[in-house]
């Protein structure tokens, strides 16, 4: 426990965040494309992913909630002494951790005002699985479409509508990351299913 | 045929290694030393941990022997060495209330509980040329007495207890920080007066100057002007109580000025308020006047148009580091941006003169 | 240079930054507000551009710096040299091989391609500044989408010259929604804004201000239908490489008053006159 808690993190912090950032900076960009995602191993129930994606953007200044089983003295003790940030509840966070289902409702979170919009929580969902399938995706970052696995739709179409406010999503799952800012506009593939993808 | 112009880098080196030749002067005279800069030309040290926002008199010292003298310059340094440290947490505030004065001055009362102290001030000096310290600055010991002990009341808290002048509430507030996080505007009090401590000090005379001369008046009295040392604290979580860790020298200033009142509140005095790293009393006492116009809102005063009355005006333009880079900038190659208005003046003029031609010839 | 971190900056700054990078990418255009710190270079000389690189760079970058389109300005050598010394990374001159282009004024002439990064240095990043001064009042206008002043002042250009008297540093339009300064770059410039295949990054140091580009971004720059938008550069070839498409510098060759243009993206020219391509003056 203790062990846990104390490794895990970045072997060399400046330059494992560096490369971790790059790959979430390039999600962000490119909605829809799956990234690569090393260097951090964080105690269950967090994804190396998860890890590193918190490792690399989080703070004393960047208040965390920690959503459904996320919320666990594992991950708490983990990410305090890892990056020091307080623990809040979902109206003030500016990182949401969690999976999807346990993240719900999205109407608790800070969308920013008209001043500044990026005052705006991004949430970090981990995921089952991660594929270019189910749900099709345009906008900036975007050359025609791209696809992801989305949990599900409607949550991401009435998140667009708020533009240029709105939350921003990272997915996680295992050590691969995608991501869709609040800019992207988000469809049912036609030939896909996809109730079932992200459920549970 | 043209050649295009090379060699960026060796040029830097080589200009790098004349700056460093000119900064050391005729090597037949003797080299300046750290301490004699930190002893001998210790207001333009002060100067440079203030605007610097870092209290190291050595290092002060260094960044003026490196700046050859240019303070701007070395308050660059010092700000450019500052944002490196690390954060360990955040003193106590200090109390100027325990202040070991050197210097206690009020204009308001001619006797006060703690006595008024002359102190080491340029004032009652005749400005002329001391031509002895040219041959030999050698100077005999200035009398001393007993340091006064025990606690310097501020005039301000005289005229509280007859509700003469606004209160001031204590606060625990955290203040903003603006080396930390971006300016913002509408800035509250203590944002400004962190922005105005290590402000420019020829920015802040001129503004203070134009409120005298009645762009945004506010009748300053110097209620008291104290330079001195005070103990800086630091809670230390681990023991759970607070520490000395050091001291600093301060200069404080609080002005009184007029207020006739508004829809809200009967005619009182209210509050100017410095407070700068070191003895720097010009730039106090011209920080109390700026703070005091800039406060128009809060107070219920008209806002006249005053330059010192314009917060985003202010404190967007105070900072000599930010300024000074900027205004230098424009030294930087622009053949980019000078060719595209190159071509539109052209174009524009080509237009205007076959205009001309055409309407001629109607 | 063992006394500082990785590419210069301290791991709470850069992880400030890159929180405002993020947020800018997901707003394209909207400019997101970061507590600059101080560089060891004055603002006004790319210090936000610079401290977007340190948060960008990984050591397996290859670095390119340009000022005014060249490699070798003495601003774009300094910034290059810098972090060579504090980030130890490959630099390059070749726009190809380059990871992270940091830049001031030009958008290099060759295309840019997945997987790279263009930083600029911005000096105002409002581009309604210069007709509402406060920032209290320009970001309310933002807020709003109140851009009519911009169009009035376009439109006067237009009614005392008959054109947009406005020749770099033209306001652009993106995703239909923010007014975005795209630094002072050329307008000839600003059509390869728009759908670009690398991410574009803005740093603004003095003015705390990063905004973003994501790729395949629509930007539009701003016109009316019967005065449209019109990239334009001097009238000439490259008197050293013979290109027609390129941005050109104007030199003064002699004492009469003697001209000769020349490429201003030292690269593209470069690699053209390796290639057998000749203009006018060359040797």
């Amino acid at each position: 426990m203790q062990a846990n808690t104390l490794s895990g993190g970045f072997a060399d912090p400046a330059v494992g965040s560096a490369h971790a950032f790059r790959s979430v900076m390039e999600a962000m960009a490119r909605p829809g494309t799956i990234q690569d995602i090393e260097g951090a191993a964080p105690p269950a129930p967090l994804s190396p992913a998860m890890g590193a994606v918190l490792l690399t953007l989080c703070d004393t200044e960047t208040p965390i909630y920690l959503a459904g089983d996320m919320d666990c003295d594992a991950a708490r003790a983990w990410l305090a002494f890892h990056t020091g940030a307080p623990f809040v509840g979902p109206a003030h966070c500016m990182f949401a951790v969690g999976k999807w289902d346990a993240l719900a409702p999205l109407a608790v979170y800070p969308i920013g005002t008209s001043e500044y919009p990026d005052r705006s929580a991004t949430l970090i969902v981990e995921c089952s699985e991660l594929a270019a399938s189910s749900a099709t995706l345009t906008g900036p970052g975007i050359k025609d479409q791209a696809t992801l696995s989305l949990p599900e739709v409607e949550a991401f179409q009435a998140n667009r509508t708020l533009f240029p406010l709105g939350l921003d999503f990272i997915f996680t799952c295992g050590e691969r990351l995608a991501a869709l800012p609040r800019s992207t506009e988000v469809s049912r593939s036609s030939s896909e299913a996809i109730a079932q993808v992200g459920a549970s | 045929m043209y050649v295009a112009v090379k060699g960026g880098e060796r040029a830097i080196e080589n200009a790098h290694a004349w700056l460093a030749e000119e900064r050391r002067g005729n090597t037949d005279i003797a080299e300046l030393s750290i301490a004699q800069i930190r002893e001998q030309l210790s207001l333009a040290v002060n100067r440079v941990m203030a605007e610097g926002s870092l209290y190291d008199p050595d290092l002060a010292a260094l960044a003026i022997k490196q700046a050859r003298g240019d303070l701007i310059e070395a308050i660059f340094l010092i700000r450019a060495y500052r944002t490196t440290l690390p954060r360990f947490g955040a003193s106590e505030p200090v109390d100027t209330g325990i202040m070991a004065c050197d210097r206690r001055i009020s204009a308001t009362f001619k006797d006060l509980p703690g006595g008024q102290v002359l102190g080491p001030t340029f004032d009652y000096t005749h400005r002329l040329l001391d031509f002895k310290l040219a041959a030999d600055g050698e100077v005999p010991k200035a009398p001393s007495r007993d340091a006064e002990t025990g606690n310097v009341p501020h005039v301000t808290e005289f005229l509280n207890r007859e509700g003469l002048i606004e209160e001031a509430p204590h606060d625990d507030t955290p203040p903003p920080d603006l080396t930390r996080e971006p300016l913002e505007m509408p800035a509250d009090r203590a944002l400004r007066l962190q922005a105005l401590t290590r402000a420019d000090e020829g920015f802040t005379l001129g503004l203070a100057y134009s409120t005298q001369r009645g762009y945004g008046r506010n009748h300053a009295f110097v209620g008291e002007l104290r330079i001195g040392s005070v103990p800086v604290e630091m809670d230390i979580p681990e023991l759970g109580f607070a520490v000395e860790i050091g001291e600093v020298i301060l200069t404080e200033c609080e002005t009184v000025n007029q207020f006739t009142g508004s829809k809200t509140e009967p005619p009182q005095f209210t509050r100017g308020y410095g407070l700068v790293f070191g003895q720097t009393e010009r730039k106090a006492i011209s920080m109390a006047l700026v703070d005091r116009a800039l406060r128009w809102e809060e107070l219920g005063e008209d806002n006249v148009g005053a330059p010192a009355q314009d917060a985003e005006f202010v404190l967007y333009h105070a900072d000599n580091i930010q300024a000074t880079g900027f205004l230098e900038h424009i030294k930087l190659p622009h053949y980019v941006d000078f060719q595209s208005e190159l071509e539109l003046v052209r174009k524009l003029r080509r237009e205007a003169g076959a205009q001309q031609v055409q309407e001629a010839a109607e | 240079m063992t006394e500082y971190n990785f590419a210069y900056l301290d791991e709470q700054t850069k992880r400030m930054i890159r929180r405002a990078i993020l947020k800018g990418l997901a707003i394209p255009g909207y400019q997101v507000p970061f507590a600059s710190r101080e560089m060891p270079m004055p603002y006004g000389w790319g210090t936000g551009g610079v401290q977007v690189s340190a948060a960008v760079l990984t050591p397996k970058d290859t670095f390119k710096v340009i000022d005014q389109g060249a490699d070798d300005t003495t601003n774009a050598v300094s910034i290059r040299t810098f972090f060579q010394r504090t980030a130890g990374v490959a630099t390059t001159t070749a726009t190809s091989d380059a990871t992270v282009i940091q830049t001031r004024h030009r958008i290099p002439e060759e295309p840019l391609h997945e997987g790279q990064i263009l930083v600029y240095q911005v000096p105002i990043p409002e581009p309604l500044r210069f007709l509402e001064p406060r920032e209290s009042e320009t970001r309310k206008m933002h807020s709003l989408e109140e851009y009519g002043l911009m169009h009035v002042k376009l439109y006067e250009d237009i009614s005392r010259h008959g054109h947009i008297a406005t020749s770099y540093a033209y306001p652009v339009k993106v995703e239909g929604r923010y007014v975005m300064d795209p630094s002072p770059i050329p307008k000839f410039d600003n059509p390869k804004l728009g759908d670009m295949a690398a991410i574009q990054l803005f740093g603004a140091g003095r003015e705390q201000r990063i905004y973003a580009l994501p790729p395949y971004t629509q930007v539009v720059s701003l016109d009316f239908e019967d005065h449209p938008f019109e990239a334009s550069k001097a009238d000439h070839p490259c008197g050293m490489c013979g290109a027609t498409d390129s941005y050109l510098d104007e030199l003064i060759i002699d004492d009469l008053g003697g001209r000769m243009f020349v490429c201003s993206d030292s690269d593209y020219c470069e690699a053209r006159q390796a290639t057998g391509h000749k203009g006018k003056d060359a040797a």
